[in-house]
């Protein structure tokens, strides 16, 4: 898939709300967990001492 | 004396907490890797949809994440199921480290299904038997949380929350077989064993490199969410207060 240029490839065909609005939420979902997941580690860890 | 591989040795925390430290690096590394390679394919490689566009690139994380969603449930009914047969305590923490990250799944399935809609079908959300039953899986896993957050013992909370998880799981073959049961405005299965795929090959390939990586993830995040809550409910227990300092 040769999209030509960066802004063609942003556009989505028209579809760029519905496309990058579908991979930023998982995008941040996934982070978010994550980073909770970590820090909440680290907490208990600390706790422990 | 036979020397037998002792295969219960890691349903006890204390020697499955630092084996949890040691893989979920590597599965994230995994979830990683495969997440890079099925965003290239899905992207770069696989080709626009004659029908529908660029908007079928959503596909690649909604189908992975509805797998995900489906499959988590079972995962989580299973190791429920065990914990409350034997009285295992390690199952119902999995059970319970399992949960938010199904829950997760389900909502990314109906978010970026609500995305994939309205261009498609001109609707955000239908009460179509697909959309529905994945909707009251959601709602499953947001109560079995629930009540296990409501009960203060954590061993009837684990019970409790069994019996949800068990009931519950006769919702996935709902969801699953939805599309041939009733006559529903979502597309039928993508993927299936009994026939060749319904799309391109190279759309297939970011599909399945994607629920790879989504597979990977869930494991990554399950196993790093038990390790919590191992050192929540074993803080007393003196193998925890023996742990080494954590490293800065």
């Amino acid at each position: 898939m040769n999209w030509g240029s960066v802004s063609t490839f942003l556009a989505m065909g028209g579809y760029a709300g519905f496309v990058w609005g579908s991979y930023g939420v998982t995008g941040l979902c996934i982070a978010l967990e994550t980073t909770l997941l970590m820090a909440r580690h680290r907490r208990l860890r600390r706790k422990t001492d | 004396m036979t020397a037998t591989i002792n295969w219960f040795k890691y349903a006890s925390p204390p020697a499955f907490y630092p084996l949890t430290g040691t893989l979920a690096p590597w599965f994230f590394a995994a979830a990683a890797v495969f997440g890079a390679m099925g965003l290239y394919v899905g992207f770069f490689v696989a080709p626009t949809d004659a029908q529908q566009g660029e908007a079928y690139r959503i596909i690649f994380i909604h189908v992975a994440a509805a797998w995900m969603s489906m499959f988590l449930y079972v995962v989580m009914a299973f190791w429920a199921g065990v914990g409350v047969a034997f009285n295992t305590r390690l199952s119902s923490m999995m059970a319970s480290a399992v949960a938010p990250t199904g829950a997760l799944m389900t909502f990314i399935a109906l978010w970026t299904g609500a995305l994939w809609g309205k261009p498609m079908w001109g609707a955000w959300w239908v009460w179509d038997a697909r959309l529905t039953s994945e909707l009251i899986l959601l709602f499953l896993y947001i109560g079995f949380m629930s009540l296990q957050a409501a009960i203060d013992d954590p061993r009837r909370a684990d019970r409790a929350g069994a019996v949800i998880a068990l009931v519950g799981v006769v919702n996935v073959p709902i969801i699953y077989f939805s599309v041939q049961w009733w006559n529903t405005l979502h597309q039928g299965a993508s993927v299936s064993l009994t026939r060749s795929p319904s799309m391109a090959a190279t759309m297939l390939t970011g599909m399945l490199l994607m629920a790879l990586a989504f597979w990977m993830y869930s494991i990554a995040v399950v196993l790093l969410r038990v390790r919590c809550i191992i050192l929540e409910r074993e803080r007393n227990a003196d193998w925890v207060k023996q742990l080494p300092e954590p490293q800065r």
